[in-house]
């Protein structure tokens, strides 16, 4: 008696077991599944995570505390795009006698803005780079260059871009010329000193290997330095590109003609609080954007480097 | 060279040291003598350990012969010539991994051959075969990052073989290997030795290794490192380390180190208290 029942309870166990054992494998079939589509999560939790910032902007709104004159939430500036996108018009910026309605659309207006800025952005991130890494290997690899030139380089570092305003606008006018030697001037000194600093963390190991097998001093810095600095560099190059973006604006917003910069200063000027967020939204996309498209370069190019982030999750 | 200093030793040897010092950041506040009066001949195709308490020199000795730094005393030549810069001749390898993280195994082993414009053909056909002789061909298009510690310092050491080094040294190369993989890659060491015919300069500061290893054993004294003693290990090769012969050995040398390890020790403690 006392046998079956504990036979009967067996029974009742493996029973009970075997549905959670199936319900526990499609759950775990369903998870490798979804770890395909890993990239979505990430759309979900970006998005998240600007509603949060929206709806508490919001919320600030609905509870009275955000004067919608002032601070207009983002149901209000992203209402009317097409009235927003009316001011990114640049056909008329400086043109007397042409009507605010001529030119291109207002969707079409604010791409072309957008775009020039992004351009603006991207040749000066680009020439300060190449620059600011060829002037940093030469500073190592030529001790008379180093003495030459590193004390200039320290000394103008530390002098913020605004105070070459007037110099970009004496030499270069307005146009994109001054807008992008702006961009290069705030980032040009800087990194030439990271690259200088990631050139001295080279592991010497793979120095002296390299040393030992007959490379040359060009070969050493070719084959080993150039590509030992890469990882540093890349990131030195995502942490400037915040830095490029904030230093165009202020290029633009003298006597560039059009560009993020141009209409943040004529929603100033016109006292529009609804334009300067839309601007701020829609500069705050193209930087995400492009810092989006850094970080999958970076990935392609930096193929051997591990994943640190993972690493720290498990702390 | 002037007639007094001329060598007086064969200038087949593979490796030979007469009166080397070293003085780190000589004629400075921080200068320290790393390395005094150091004689030593090493024949080729001979298996030498330096063995010494750390920080006696021993390392720096390594350096020095690789032609990576300059002796402030003395004179190293190897096979007759002068040492005055790296050669591939001489491979040096690393305590920490040293393969590049950027290039696959392959492209690791052939690096030396790169640096000399060969061909790819040649140079992948040279790394198989490096990597054949450590017995990691199948590893051969993976990155450094994928592979073990130990499967690391082999390709660390087809990469030496790949330039044909007529003297191999090692910088403590097994230290960071835990103790199985530490025994298996000894082995592995002694085959590499006996068919490339190169004599192998092996720092550690381990007495079982010393005495697994070598044909002689240079007993380093702490700090400034000079020679204490020249310890033959004549034990018949392949070697049973557990016979009374290499126990009696390891006892000795353990005596022989135990005063510099002492002496080492007192002199860190009299550095670390203020005067």
């Amino acid at each position: 008696m006392a046998v079956v029942t504990r036979d009967g309870e067996a029974g009742v166990a493996a029973g009970a077991s075997r549905p959670a054992a199936a319900t526990r494998l499609l759950a775990s079939r369903l998870f490798t599944s979804m770890a395909g589509l890993n990239w979505l999560a990430k759309v979900w939790w970006t998005c998240l995570s600007i509603s949060l910032f929206a709806g508490l902007w919001e919320l600030c709104w609905a509870m009275g505390w955000a004067d919608e004159k002032l601070l207009p939430p983002p149901h209000i500036f992203l209402d009317n795009i097409a009235e927003q996108g009316r001011f990114f018009n640049t056909a008329t910026r400086w043109q007397v006698g042409t009507s605010m309605t001529e030119g291109p659309s207002a969707f079409e207006s604010v791409l072309i803005t957008g775009a020039a800025t992004t351009m603006r952005v991207f040749v000066g991130l680009v020439l300060a780079s190449v620059l600011a890494i060829a002037v940093g290997v030469l500073v190592r690899y030529y001790r008379f260059f180093d003495r030459l030139v590193l004390p200039t380089i320290t000394l103008l570092s530390p002098v913020s871009p605004i105070a070459w305003l007037p110099v970009a606008i004496f030499l270069f006018g307005i146009g994109n010329a001054p807008a992008i030697f702006m961009v290069v001037v705030a980032l040009f000194f800087h990194m030439v000193l990271a690259t200088i600093n990631q050139i001295d963390t080279v592991n010497t190991n793979l120095i002296n290997v390299a040393r030992t097998m007959g490379a040359s001093k060009p070969q050493i810095y070719a084959r080993v330095i150039v590509p030992a600095i890469l990882p540093g560099m890349l990131q030195v190059l995502r942490m400037n590109l915040f830095g490029a973006w904030m230093v165009v604006l202020v290029a633009e917003s003298t006597g560039v003609g059009y560009g993020m910069g141009q209409v943040i200063m004529l929603a100033r000027n016109t006292f529009n609080p609804s334009l300067v967020f839309f601007t701020i939204a829609v500069i705050g996309v193209l930087g995400f954007t492009f810092d989006w498209l850094l970080r999958l370069a970076q990935r392609r190019i930096l193929y051997w480097l591990p994943d640190t982030a993972e690493r720290l999750r498990v702390l | 060279m002037s007639s007094e200093s001329a060598p007086t030793f064969s200038s087949r040897d593979a490796v030979v040291c007469r009166g080397v010092g070293k003085t780190w950041a000589a004629g400075t506040k921080r200068a320290h003598e790393a390395l005094r009066d150091i004689d030593l001949d090493i024949k080729p195709g001979e298996f030498v350990v330096f063995l010494g308490p750390s920080g006696c020199g021993k390392s720096t000795l390594l350096y020095l012969i690789a032609g990576l730094e300059d002796a402030t005393d003395g004179q190293i030549w190897s096979f007759g010539d002068a040492v005055d810069t790296p050669s591939p001749e001489r491979s040096l390898i690393f305590q920490e991994t040293s393969l590049f993280p950027w290039l696959t195994v392959w492209q690791n082993v052939s690096f030396g051959l790169a640096i000399r414009g060969a061909s790819q053909e040649e140079r992948r056909k040279v790394a198989a075969e490096a990597l054949q002789r450590v017995g990691l061909i199948a590893a051969m298009d993976k990155r450094p990052d994928e592979l073990s510690g130990g499967m690391r310092q082999r390709v660390a050491v087809a990469r030496a073989l790949a330039m044909r080094p007529k003297v191999l040294l090692m910088d403590e190369p097994f230290a960071a290997l835990d103790v199985q993989t530490r025994a298996r890659m000894q082995d592995f060491l002694l085959d590499v030795w006996r068919d490339s015919g190169a004599s192998v300069l092996f720092v550690t500061h381990h007495i079982d290794e010393a005495v697994a290893l070598a044909d002689r054993v240079v007993v380093f004294t702490s700090r400034p490192g000079r020679i204490k003693t020249i310890y033959p290990i004549d034990l018949p090769r392949p070697r049973n380390l557990f016979s009374r012969e290499a126990e009696a050995m390891r006892i000795q040398l353990t005596e022989l180190l135990r005063d510099e390890v002492d002496r080492a020790f007192a002199e860190q403690e009299a550095f670390a208290t203020p005067a």
